[in-house]
C-alpha cells in the first residue's frame, strides 16, 4: 500500500491506520466522535494527500476537458467546479474538482482508488487532441482544515486572509517550490479551505496547523461528515448502476453542452427510474451500507451510507431506491441482519450546511 | 488488559461460569479494537445457541461486528440496561456481562483459552 507524505505524523499521533484506495490513511485519533464534533465545532486538520492529481495541457485543454466532464468548465482563473465524468452508458467514472490554472492548463482532482482507471480513460478520451496528460499525483500533497474556526486560523498559518474568498474559488499563494493552491472547497457541510501543495510544503503547514491546537481528523469522520452534509461518495451515492441524475446531482449536469454520456443522462432526466432518498430508521439498528431496502415487502434498493451520529437524534441514511419508493413520507423497511426495521423516507438535509454557498444540493 | 480468572473465545467474548450457568461479555481487547459502542443488539430470553452462533451485534460509528457465543446454551437474561448505554462496554468491559446462558453441554468450556492463552490472542 501507498503511503502520503505525513504517514510518519500520524503513526506518531497514534492514528488507527486503515487501507482505503491503495493507501495507508488514518481512520481515527481520538475517535470518530470527538473529530466529527470537532469539526462541527471549532476546526479539524485532514491529510487528504491520498486524492489524485492530473494536469490537462496544451491548446485543447479547455475543449477535452468540457468532453470529459458533466458541468460547463470555462476560463475563470479563480473557479472550482465540482464535475462527473460519465462513460458512454452515463455511468459514473468519477467525481472530481476542476481547476482551470491557465487557459492551456486544467487540474483534475480525482478520487485516489481511481487514479489509474481514470488515467487511462482520460488519455485514451483525449488521444485525438491536442493536449498533454500527465499525472502529477506523487508530487502533490494537500491538506482540509475545516470548521467554523478554519478560516480564522488558515489566517495566520498561510499568511493570507481567506475570509474574502467566496466558496467554490482558489487562488496560488506564493513562488517556486513553495507555491501552493488555496481553495475554499470541502467535503464536510462547514467553511474551511483545501491546500494543495509540495509534500516539504504541505508537511510544514500540517505541523502548523497542529500547533494552533487544530484537531487531526481522520477518514472516518470525513465520512461522517460529508454524508451528513449530504456530499456523495464514490462507490456509495454514486458509480455502480448510480448515475449523477439518480443521485440527485443535476445541478453539475448540464445538457446544453456536449460531453461523454450525455444522451444516457438525458433519458435518465427524462424517465428516471431511481433516486437516492434520505431515510430515518423508525426503529432500532444502524442502516449500512449495502443493507436492502423493502417497500411493500418487495426488495426496492440498498442503503448507500448509513450512521448513528453524536448530532443526529436516530439513525439515519442515504439509499438509493425505486423511483415508485422514493417519495418523502413513504415507509420502508431496511433489512438488518434479517430484521426488517422500519423507515421513513425524508428529505436529505441531515446538516444546515454552514458554507457561503451549497456545493451540492438535493 | 486481560482480566485473570475468566475463560475466553478467540473471537474476544469472555466467559464467567456459575455452576451450569454463565456470564458472557467482550474484553477490553475487543472495545478497544471497536471504539465508541454506539449500539448493541441483544437476543431474547429463551432462545438457545450454538457454540458459536452469532448471539447479537455491537455497532461503533464505523463498523457493525458481531457478538458469539463461546459456547452452546440458552439465554436466561440479557442485560438490558446496555440498550439504552452501550457505552459502558467501553468503559468497563470486565464489569458489564451482557447476556447470562444456561450451558447446554459445560464441558465445552474446555475448549476456550485462559487469560495467559488469550494473550496470546489478543494482539492484532
Amino acid at each position: 500500500m501507498k503511503r502520503t507524505p505525513l504517514y510518519g505524523r500520524h503513526v506518531a499521533l497514534g492514528a488507527k491506520m486503515t487501507g482505503f484506495g491503495g493507501f495507508e490513511m488514518p481512520l481515527e485519533y481520538a475517535g470518530i466522535t470527538p473529530e466529527h464534533l470537532a469539526v462541527r465545532q471549532s476546526a479539524g486538520v485532514f491529510d487528504v494527500s491520498h486524492m489524485g492529481e492530473f494536469v490537462i495541457e496544451g491548446p485543447d485543454a479547455l475543449v477535452a476537458v468540457n468532453h470529459l466532464v458533466t458541468n460547463i468548465i470555462t476560463e475563470d482563473l479563480e473557479k472550482v467546479t465540482y464535475a462527473l465524468m460519465t462513460d458512454h452508458d452515463g455511468k459514473v467514472i468519477d467525481d472530481l474538482l476542476v481547476y482551470v490554472t491557465a487557459p492551456d492548463n486544467v487540474l483534475l482532482v480525482v478520487n485516489a482508488g481511481n487514479i489509474d482507471k481514470d488515467f487511462r480513460w482520460v488519455k485514451q478520451q483525449l488521444s485525438g487532441m491536442d493536449v498533454n496528460v500527465s499525472d502529477i499525483s506523487d508530487d502533490m500533497a494537500q491538506i482540509a482544515i475545516q470548521g467554523p474556526d478554519a478560516l480564522s486560523l488558515v489566517k495566520d498559518i498561510v499568511s493570507y486572509d481567506p475570509s474574502d474568498m467566496p466558496f467554490m474559488t482558489w487562488k496560488t499563494l506564493g513562488e517556486g517550490p513553495s507555491r501552493i493552491f488555496l481553495s475554499r472547497t470541502g467535503y464536510t457541510g462547514e467553511d474551511g479551505v483545501e491546500i494543495y501543495g509540495s509534500p516539504d510544503v504541505i508537511t510544514d503547514l500540517w505541523d502548523k496547523t497542529l500547533a494552533k491546537g487544530v484537531v487531526p481528523c481522520g477518514l472516518g469522520a470525513r465520512d461522517t461528515l460529508r454524508f451528513e452534509a449530504n456530499l456523495p461518495l464514490y462507490g456509495n451515492e454514486i458509480g455502480g448502476d448510480i448515475n449523477p441524475v439518480e443521485a440527485g446531482l443535476k445541478f453539475a449536469v448540464k445538457t446544453e453542452k456536449e460531453f461523454i454520456g450525455k444522451d444516457a443522462l438525458l433519458s435518465s432526466l427524462a424517465s428516471p427510474v431511481k433516486k437516492v432518498v434520505g431515510l430515518s430508521l423508525e426503529g432500532r439498528g444502524i442502516p449500512r451500507h449495502g443493507y436492502p431496502v423493502l417497500f411493500e415487502g418487495r426488495e426496492v434498493g440498498h442503503i448507500t451510507t448509513g450512521y448513528m451520529l453524536p448530532t443526529q437524534d436516530n439513525p439515519i441514511a442515504l439509499a438509493a431506491v425505486d423511483i415508485e419508493a422514493s417519495k418523502i413520507g413513504t415507509m420502508l423497511e431496511v433489512s438488518i441482519r434479517n430484521r426488517m426495521v422500519p423507515a421513513r423516507v425524508r428529505n436529505r438535509k441531515f446538516h444546515q450546511k454552514n458554507t457561503k454557498k451549497q456545493e451540492v444540493s438535493s | 488488559m486481560i482480566k485473570e480468572g475468566l475463560l475466553y473465545a478467540p473471537t474476544h467474548e469472555w466467559l464467567k461460569t456459575e455452576g451450569t450457568t454463565a456470564y458472557v461479555g467482550i474484553s477490553d481487547h475487543a472495545q478497544e479494537s471497536l471504539g465508541s459502542i454506539v449500539f448493541i443488539e441483544l437476543p431474547s430470553v429463551g432462545q438457545t445457541f450454538k457454540k458459536g452462533d452469532a448471539f447479537g451485534a455491537l455497532e461503533s460509528v464505523k463498523a457493525a461486528s458481531d457478538l458469539y457465543l463461546p459456547v452452546s446454551g440458552k439465554v436466561l437474561e440479557v442485560n438490558n440496561a446496555l440498550e439504552d448505554a452501550p457505552e459502558q462496554l467501553n468503559e468497563d468491559p470486565y464489569g458489564q456481562w451482557i447476556v447470562k446462558i444456561e450451558l447446554s453441554d459445560p464441558s465445552e468450556t474446555g475448549t476456550l483459552l485462559d487469560h495467559q492463552a488469550y494473550a496470546d490472542v489478543a494482539t492484532d
